[in-house]
Order: C-alpha cells, then sequence, then structure tokens
C-alpha cells in the first residue's frame, strides 16, 4: 500500500490546486496538538475476518430482552421500553461511550459534537417525536393543531448559517452575490417547486414528502423520483444554473454524504419538501444544542444507565428454533474489559446496529440467504473539533451558527458556541468532510494510514480560504474518522425491495436503525427504535 | 536684473504667500474649535494673537539689515515648516499634553511673526526697482484677493476633502515652494554661496511636508476627525468593541464601535430618566443589578440613595470598566462610583451571566447599547427577559434603554412587545436627550408598576433633570409616536437586529 503524499491528498480532497497549499514541508511549525480518533474499527473489523476464531463461552446470561447497538435507535428502544414499564432488558455497545455517530465531546468546558448536530421541529402528524421532546423539555407545550412550541434556546439562534464566495460571508446558504438574474430566477423555480411538493398528498391523503419516511406516500410518482438522480431530475426540469448546482449538491453532500449526480431524487427533494410547513414558505425551525445530538444521546444515557453494557462486541446471533412462543436467540459476546466471551439467551432481540454489521453477525445474512438486489452502502466521513483561541476577523455577514465554504469539497463549520450566545473568546468549530466521490482515489485502507498532521493540515487549507489567520488562532484539532457514517440514499435505493424488507423481523430479531430508512436522520432512527421496541412490547403482551 | 523678471511672478508670490498665511491662522481656530469646542472663543484668540503676532513680525523686520533676500528665503522655508506640521502637531499632541492651549497659542504666535516677516521684507527687497506707491498698492491688493480665495477654498474645498491635517501639510508644501521658487527670482540679489544651501533645505523641507503627507492617513485615522466629529482623547481597542471618547463643544463623548453612548454635556438627563423610575417602586432598592452601563453613570445614580447595599454590574467588556476607573474626565464624570466599595463589577457578557444562581434584586438597570447587531441583539430576546425573571422579586422594577422610539419605533416596540411576551408588565417611557434626541426606555416588573404614585425619594438637589411632574410626564407619549405591534424578538428570529438595521440605516 502506497503512502499518501499530502499535497496530493489535500488538494484532491478539497479540490483546489496542489500550489496553493502550504505547510508540505515543515509540519513542525504548526504547534497545534490534537489526536486522531475513530469508532473501534480493531474489534469491529474482527468480525470480518473469517480467522477469528470464537472462543468457548465462559457464563451464559439469560434475559428478556437485548438491545444490539447504542446509537439513537437502540437508545430510543430502550427508552420506550421503559417507558412502557418494561425493564428487564440489557444494551450491547460495543464502543466505549453510547451514542454512536450522534455522539459529543467535551474539553476545556466546551461541548461539541462528533457527528450529527441538529433535528428539525417535528411536523404535528409525529405524535411520538413530539411527546419525546415533550418529555425532555425541548417542546415546551403543544399548540392546539399539534405543532409543538419548541423552547426559544434550543431552536438555532440567528445568524443561522452564512455562505463564503467572492471574498466575503454572505447571509444564507444561495450566494447571491455574483449570481445572474438567470439563477436568481431558476433558485426561485427551485423554491416554489419544492413548495409545491411539500403539500402535495396521494390518493389516500398521504404526503409526498415526509418524515419519518415511512409517513409518505409510496405510489408511482415517489418510485419514479428514487428511480432518477437529483441531477437528472434537475436537467428534466431546465435547471442548469451552475449556482443552484451547487446549492443543491451542498444539501446532498450534507445530509446524505453523496454528491447531487449520485443522490436518489426523492431523497434529495426530502430534504428541501419534507422539512417545509404546510402552506408556508418557512423551513421548519432547526433545533440544536452545543453538543449537537449528543444532548438527546446524554438524555437517553442518563435514563438508561442501569440497562447499559459498554465494549461488548456481539459477534454472532442465532435464533434458535420457530419464532413461536418460546423461541430463544443466543448472543455470542465478545467482552472487551474481560478479554473474554459471553453468551446471552434472550426472547428477542432489538438489533440497533447498522445492516452492514448484520451480515457478519446475524445467521441468516452470514449464509447469503437474505434478499439483496439493492445494497446498504455507507459514507467515509472525516470530522474535526477545531479549538480556538479566539475568533478571527470577518468581512461580512457575522459569524453564524453554519458556516459554509462555496466551492469547497468540504462542508464548512458548525461553531459550538453559538447556540450558549458565546460570541467571544475561545470556542471550538466541528469541520464536517464527505468522501462523496463517485470514484474514491483512495481506498479506505488508505485513508486510514494517512496521520494526524496531514488531516489537520487539510482543515486548517480549507479554513484558510475565508480566515487566513487562521493558524495563529488554532490551538487543537481532533480528527474523527467515521469509516461507515451515514447510509447512502443513491439512485434508486430509498424505495427498493431490499431496503424496505430489512425493518422486517428474521424470527425473534427485531430491526431498528437508521440506515433502514436509506438516510441517516435523528428523526428516522427515533422512528425504528420506537417501532422495534413495539414489535418487541406486541409480542410479549401476545405471550403473557 | 530684476526688472526684467515677469511682475506678474512676483505678484503670484504675494498671491500664494497671503493664501497660507491665512489659511494657517483658519487652521489653528478650525483645529482649536474641535478641540476645544466654543468655537467663538476659540477663532477670537487665534485671529487676536495672529494679527498681533504679525504685528511683532511686521515691527521685527526693521532689525533685518542685510542680506533681505536670503533672510526672507528662510523665513519663507521656515514658515513652510512650521505651518505644514501645525495641524498634524497639534492633532497628536492633544491627547499627551496637558499644555495643549500654550502649545496651539504659541504655535499661532510663531507663525504669525513669520507672516508678519514676510511682507515688509519683500517690499524692502522690491522697492528698488519699482515705484514706492505702485509697490504698495499692488502688493497690499494681491495680498487681500489671496485672503478672500484663501476665505473661500479653506471651507468649500480643503476641510471637506483634504481634512485639516493634509490642508496643513499641502500648503506647507507650497510654501517651501514658494522658497525654492525665489531662489530663482532673486538669484540676483543672493549672495552665489548661499544660493545652493537654501534650494537644499528648500528640498528637505518640502520633503519632511510630502512623507507627512503621505502619512497623513494614519494620523487623520489616529485622530479620527472625520468620524466622530471631534477630537480623540482617548481610543482603544479590546477584544469586543473599539472605545473612543472625543470632546468636543465644551464636553467629552463615548464612542463604542462608532456609536455615540453619551455626551458629558447632557448624559445627566439620559440616565437620571433611565435609573430613578426603577427605584421608586414599592420596593426600596438595597440590592441593584446593572448589565451593561461599563461607563459607571448608571452607578453613579443609583449610589445617590443612601440605603444601597450592593450594586453588582455585568458588563462584557474589562477595558470598559478598567477605563471608568481611571480615566480622569470620566472618573470625575461618574464621580469614582465603580471604585465604591459597594459596587462589584463582573466582566462577563450578560447573556452568559444570565445563567449563574444569584439572589434576586430589588431594582435592575439595563443600559447595553443599541441592538445594533446580532451579538447584542440577543440581549433583548425574550428569552434572556425570561432568564432574568429568576433574578427579580415580584415587585422588584427593571429599567431598560430601548432606542429611539422617534427614529426607531418598530424596534422601540419590538422590545416593549417582547418584554410583554416575556410575561412583564411594561410601561413605556421617554425623555429628551440632546445628543440623542427623542430617546425611549421601558419599565418592566412582573407586577404593574405603579406609576402614579412615583415621588422622587431624594431631595430635589439630587436631581438636574428630574422633579416630580416631569417624572411623570416621561410615560405621556406625543401623537407623533404611536403604539405599534411589531414580531417579538426571539433568539431564532432576532427581527430586532432588522427592525434596527431597517430603521437607522441612512439615518446617521
Amino acid at each position: 500500500m502506497a503512502t499518501i503524499n499530502r499535497r496530493d491528498l489535500i488538494s484532491s480532497l478539497l479540490g483546489i490546486s496542489a500550489a496553493t497549499i502550504s505547510g508540505c514541508s515543515k509540519p513542525q511549525e504548526v504547534r497545534i496538538e490534537g489526536e486522531l480518533l475513530s469508532p473501534d474499527f480493531a474489534t469491529g473489523h474482527r468480525l470480518r475476518d473469517p480467522a477469528t476464531a470464537i472462543g468457548a463461552i465462559e457464563q451464559w446470561k439469560e434475559i428478556p430482552v437485548v438491545i444490539v447497538g447504542g446509537g439513537i435507535a437502540g437508545l430510543t428502544a430502550g427508552w420506550h421500553l421503559r417507558r412502557s414499564g418494561f425493564e428487564e432488558f440489557e444494551l450491547l455497545e460495543l464502543e466505549d461511550e453510547v451514542g454512536g455517530t450522534s455522539r459529543s465531546g467535551d474539553r476545556d468546558r466546551f461541548r461539541y459534537p462528533w457527528g450529527a448536530h441538529y433535528m428539525t421541529t417535528p411536523m404535528p402528524e409525529n405524535v411520538a417525536l413530539i411527546d419525546f421532546l415533550q418529555e425532555m423539555g425541548v417542546v415546551r407545550e403543544v399548540a392546539p393543531d399539534g405543532s409543538p412550541i419548541v423552547s426559544e434556546e434550543y431552536l438555532c439562534r440567528e445568524p443561522e448559517e452564512r455562505v463564503y464566495a467572492e471574498g466575503q460571508w454572505h447571509e444564507g446558504l444561495f450566494p447571491v452575490p455574483g449570481a445572474s438574474q438567470d439563477d436568481l430566477d431558476q433558485v426561485a423555480d427551485f423554491h416554489a417547486k419544492m413548495l409545491e411538493w411539500s403539500t402535495k398528498r396521494d390518493a389516500k391523503g398521504k404526503r409526498l414528502f415526509a418524515l419519518p419516511i415511512a409517513d409518505s406516500s409510496e405510489d408511482s410518482e415517489t418510485r419514479r423520483l428514487d428511480q432518477v438522480s437529483m441531477l437528472d431530475w434537475m436537467n428534466e426540469q431546465g435547471w442548469d444554473s451552475p449556482r443552484l448546482r451547487w446549492y443543491v449538491d451542498y444539501a446532498c453532500r450534507d445530509d446524505y454524504g453523496l454528491t447531487i449526480d449520485q443522490t436518489s431524487a426523492w431523497a434529495g427533494i426530502l430534504y428541501y419538501a419534507g422539512r417545509l410547513r404546510r402552506e408556508s414558505h418557512e423551513s421548519q425551525d432547526v433545533i440544536t444544542w452545543p453538543s449537537g445530538n449528543g444532548h438527546v444521546v446524554e438524555y437517553l444515557r442518563r435514563q438508561l444507565e442501569p440497562h447499559l453494557q459498554r465494549r461488548k462486541l456481539v459477534a454472532r446471533l442465532k435464533p434458535s428454533g420457530d419464532s413461536g412462543r418460546d423461541a430463544t436467540c443466543e448472543l455470542v459476546v465478545f467482552d472487551k474489559d474481560q478479554d473474554c466471551w459471553i453468551g446471552y439467551r434472550a426472547k428477542r432481540v432489538i438489533f440497533a446496529a447498522p445492516q452492514f454489521v448484520a451480515k457478519h453477525v446475524i445467521e441468516r445474512f452470514r449464509e447469503g440467504t437474505a434478499v439483496n438486489d439493492q445494497p446498504f452502502r455507507y459514507g467515509w466521513w472525516l470530522v474535526a473539533n477545531v479549538h480556538l483561541r479566539g475568533r478571527p476577523k470577518d468581512s461580512g455577514f457575522p459569524m453564524s451558527w453554519d458556516n459554509v465554504l462555496y466551492e469547497s469539497k468540504s462542508l464548512g463549520y458548525v461553531v459550538s458556541t453559538h447556540q450558549s450566545g458565546i460570541d467571544y473568546g475561545p470556542t471550538v468549530w466541528t469541520w464536517y468532510y464527505p468522501f462523496a466521490d463517485a470514484k474514491p482515489r483512495y481506498t479506505r485502507e488508505q485513508l486510514l494510514s494517512v496521520p494526524w498532521a496531514d488531516w489537520a493540515e487539510m482543515v486548517m487549507t480549507d479554513l484558510e480560504i475565508a480566515h487566513p489567520e487562521i493558524r495563529s488562532l488554532v490551538t487543537r484539532i481532533d480528527v474523527m474518522r467515521w469509516g461507515h457514517a451515514m447510509v447512502q440514499p443513491y439512485t434508486g435505493f430509498v424505495w427498493s425491495e431490499s431496503r424496505k424488507m430489512a425493518s422486517k423481523p428474521d424470527r425473534n430479531i427485531h430491526f431498528a436503525n437508521t440506515d433502514l430508512s436509506g438516510i441517516a436522520l435523528m428523526e428516522e432512527a427515533f422512528f425504528h427504535g420506537v417501532r422495534a421496541a413495539d414489535e418487541v412490547l406486541g409480542f410479549l403482551k401476545e405471550r403473557a | 536684473m530684476l526688472n526684467r523678471a515677469p511682475l506678474f511672478l512676483l505678484y503670484l508670490n504675494v498671491l500664494v504667500i497671503a493664501i497660507c498665511g491665512l489659511i494657517y491662522e483658519l487652521l489653528a481656530g478650525t483645529l482649536a474649535s474641535y478641540v476645544l469646542g466654543d468655537s467663538v472663543t476659540q477663532f477670537s484668540l487665534v485671529i487676536g494673537t495672529y494679527l498681533s503676532a504679525m504685528g511683532v513680525g511686521a515691527w521685527l523686520s526693521r532689525y533685518i539689515e542685510r542680506q533681505l533676500a536670503r533672510a526672507f528665503i528662510e523665513i519663507e522655508l521656515a514658515l513652510a515648516f512650521l505651518g505644514g506640521i501645525s495641524a498634524p502637531l497639534l492633532f497628536v499632541a492633544f491627547p499627551w499634553v496637558d499644555w495643549f492651549r500654550p502649545l496651539l497659542l504659541g504655535t499661532v504666535f510663531a507663525v504669525g511673526v513669520f507672516v508678519g516677516l514676510e511682507l515688509p521684507l519683500l517690499m524692502r527687497i522690491l522697492k528698488e526697482h519699482l515705484d514706492f506707491s505702485d509697490l504698495v498698492s499692488r502688493v497690499l491688493a494681491f495680498d487681500y484677493i489671496g485672503a478672500l480665495i484663501a476665505s473661500l477654498l479653506f471651507p468649500l474645498v480643503f476641510v471637506p476633502y483634504l481634512g485639516l491635517v493634509r490642508t496643513s501639510l499641502v500648503f506647507g508644501i507650497l510654501n517651501a515652494c514658494v522658497g525654492l521658487w525665489s531662489t530663482f527670482l532673486l538669484k540676483p540679489l543672493l549672495n552665489p554661496r548661499n544660493v545652493s544651501s537654501l534650494r537644499w533645505r528648500s528640498i528637505v523641507v518640502m520633503g519632511i511636508l510630502v512623507v507627512g503627507l503621505l502619512k497623513a492617513d494614519q494620523l487623520t485615522q489616529f485622530a479620527e476627525e472625520s468620524t466622530l466629529g471631534g477630537n480623540v482623547i482617548h481610543t482603544s481597542q479590546s477584544p469586543y468593541q473599539r472605545i473612543a471618547i472625543t470632546n468636543k463643544r465644551g464636553g467629552f463623548q463615548l464612542f463604542l464601535n462608532g456609536h455615540l453612548q453619551f455626551n458629558s454635556v447632557d448624559e445627566y438627563r439620559y440616565h437620571e430618566a433611565l435609573v430613578h423610575p426603577a427605584m421608586l417602586g414599592s420596593r426600596r432598592p438595597e440590592r441593584v443589578l446593572v448589565m451593561g452601563g461599563g461607563d459607571g453613570l448608571a452607578v453613579r445614580e443609583i449610589l445617590k440613595y443612601p440605603e444601597i447595599r450592593e450594586v453588582l454590574l455585568v458588563d462584557l467588556d474589562p477595558a470598559m470598566t478598567q477605563l471608568s476607573k481611571t480615566f480622569p474626565p470620566l472618573v470625575a464624570l461618574n464621580k469614582s462610583s465603580l471604585l465604591d466599595p459597594r459596587v462589584r463589577v463582573v466582566n462577563q457578557d450578560a447573556f452568559v451571566w444570565i445563567n449563574e444562581a444569584v439572589d434576586p434584586f430589588d431594582a435592575v438597570i439595563i443600559d447595553f447599547p443599541d441592538p445594533g447587531s446580532f451579538s447584542i441583539g440577543k440581549l433583548y430576546t425574550s428569552h434572556f427577559f425570561r432568564k432574568l425573571k429568576t433574578k427579580l422579586h415580584p415587585d422588584s422594577l427593571v429599567s431598560i434603554q430601548c432606542t429611539s422610539p422617534l427614529v426607531a419605533p418598530k424596534s422601540y416596540w419590538c422590545i416593549i412587545r417582547t418584554l410583554e411576551a416575556a410575561g412583564y408588565r411594561v410601561r413605556p417611557f421617554q425623555a429628551t436627550v440632546p445628543s440623542f434626541g427623542i430617546w425611549g426606555y421601558a419599565l418592566a416588573s412582573l407586577s404593574e408598576p405603579d406609576v402614579d404614585a412615583f415621588q422622587l425619594a431624594l431631595d430635589q438637589g439630587s436631581f438636574r433633570f428630574l422633579n416630580n411632574s416631569n417624572l411623570h410626564e416621561l410615560f405621556v407619549f406625543p401623537q407623533d409616536i404611536p403604539s405599534l405591534t411589531p414580531e417579538i424578538n426571539r433568539l431564532d428570529n432576532q427581527a430586532l437586529v432588522r427592525y434596527y438595521d431597517e430603521e437607522w440605516h441612512g439615518y446617521d
């Protein structure tokens, strides 16, 4: 495996000329601390290594329900079980801490996200999520028409977003200065079309674009949109403005980690139309916290603490017997702390890990008998938390929550102190980069070998576009490599049979994860967690 | 030989000399008015000093007996140098020296002496070559024409387009040109050994002034004469804001990021109206919270009540509160309020501080800057006002400065409606502050403030603006300030910042 040249790495990933990249020869000049982080690849990858031998089980535990995976879906499932009065379950998590891609970090009194960092205010139809947010204290009250009234401190504080283009920051995500009249007309057309989609309903009265997507219409129009890419669909509409394309491409990369030509048009439209309030031009308000969705994780963690088992790798899941009342499922688990193998016998299992894990763990998947015409695909992401000793000087629109660089392949950064109203002094920025290229230049193994200094240099090179003095302000850069961060709603996948079938229980294994929706969103993870817990509760009730 | 020199060139020389002389005088007068205020006094003093100095110069000219042409050129060069650097010198010196007036009048006197020497010498030089009556009539005529040109161009062209510093330097250069040119014009009358030395000296003087002209931007920025309309007597750039104090018309003014915060001449009106209504509720204030107000002027008003035990001042910028403790004019104005042992200063963003657990206060004074940016707008949101409730007793009064209801009615009523939405009973009120115009405030409480029962709780001698009748008139609004119901200012819409921007934009 060839090592990657830093200059090539940065110029190809950011899409900028190699000549503008500094620091190649003198990385030691950058007096910045930092760590290279990742999920537990080593233990996780043991699963796919056929040579991994399962040792002798030293101890068996009998427990009615086991939840595998402590991301939002698994935690939500546990929360829903408890809320329904059921306490006899354990949640097994591979990592040192629960949260999955919604986890957060803290250092020097700052809290910041490591992945998912916001959700949109749910529509009145999403009663379960509104209930949950009300219990959390995020929703203050529910209006008579069912719409949630979110407490002001959790709604994203203005200024919400800005974009750096033509040497200045501008309000909003679409760079208006420098845009032609044609660009502006096409954007207006685009938004009008999204508004039209947002109110459109099928013959049964279902919205074409709803969250959770299980509430969306599944008629032929939906399927047709899923079969074309967002780019092709925009071409059908005659929208060729480069700025509009950038704007939509940004949205696709931001929410899905895919470029505009890879994203299913249905998913691309959902980004906009799924969030527009009925009969209104306004998007549903963004809910966020300094630690991003880590705030939700933290709330759930406190509720579930006695049920949580961390540092446990579930290696095999074997349903025994039929799906009848006395069926059990055996779990073979590696205990990272004790360095030993233990077994669980459960009546029901909620498998809340992603599908790419299922194929190594669940018997039926291992035997290759599962339907798999449209595979689940996941994107590589890089997330960096950049600690600054002060704020750079800005020209144009002031620092916002979300700060985007026009024509960079990164997604820009989110300011973790924004929601706390801390507008001066030290701060932490969370910088996002999705590896969205259709033909990746580097293999995952190559990317794993890139040292911290090269990633840190890439982050600073990107930020330097808008903040030339950034190097003098950065004190620390921690870099997280997410190998399989988010499921990708590529063309044809969202409404494919294999995606839909994956939610169906396999004997006494129930599935819960955002990837079952084909898109990675807090709302979807929550939906599947509650749904799977309900399936389990239904079974238990029936048996009693 | 001199006869052969074109006469009009000589008269042009006189004209330029006359223009330069008057420009120096006008510069000194204008600068003294900017810096010290009271333009009548400053102009009288400058003109009187200048004219009498010219008399002294004219009288001294008799003691120059030999080498008249050389003396004339040397005086031109001295005048070019002194006149040219006069405005920048005085501007830069003002914040640093205690003896500014002597420096100013001394400079004016020296310039006047040199100008007074010029014409007598020139006339004596020319008298050998011209008919005396012709000479006197023409020289004096051109001298007075030059004065007219200078007095017209100075206010119409030079001050607006060049500013004082550049005008000063440009005329110094022009004056030095006259000196250099005279070495050619008067060459027959000069000792040949001196000519090149005089020319070199002319060039050196011009060079110095040209360098000054190139650096004039930094000087004017330093003096901020164009933006703040007065002379800057203090500036500092803190991490949070640019602090400037200027001095004009007998008072001094505080600017934060270029926005006027108070003028010492009429700030008593603003602060009496801001503070005292909140002190007159049913609860006698002993502990008072002040947010913003790092100038210490609101605290000065609060400390007039002898029963005050504690004042907590929460202000973002330590540079501002430190200035209020140490900068002599400000310490004199706030009566050392921030040095009082009962006053505690916390330098923190009030938006962050508001989350701290503290006992409720008897009264709260909010004196934040106008909501011209998002980072200030957050301090006027329903969220912030809700958090503030935890710092209040049910009958504590809160007084808030709310920008001008006349210039920015939507902004003003936005703050009022936001307070109401956050659960306060609100009484809007207003006062006239000449430096600001009609200024708006809000008196808010969790229970209805009984404004009608308000009686000043201190001797009338404690107030310059308020008395028991105009205290009640503050709560009466005129017809041209109707009550409005704009959007509520929330963290997630920052409606106020947009209103404020829209209403004040183009007003200044």
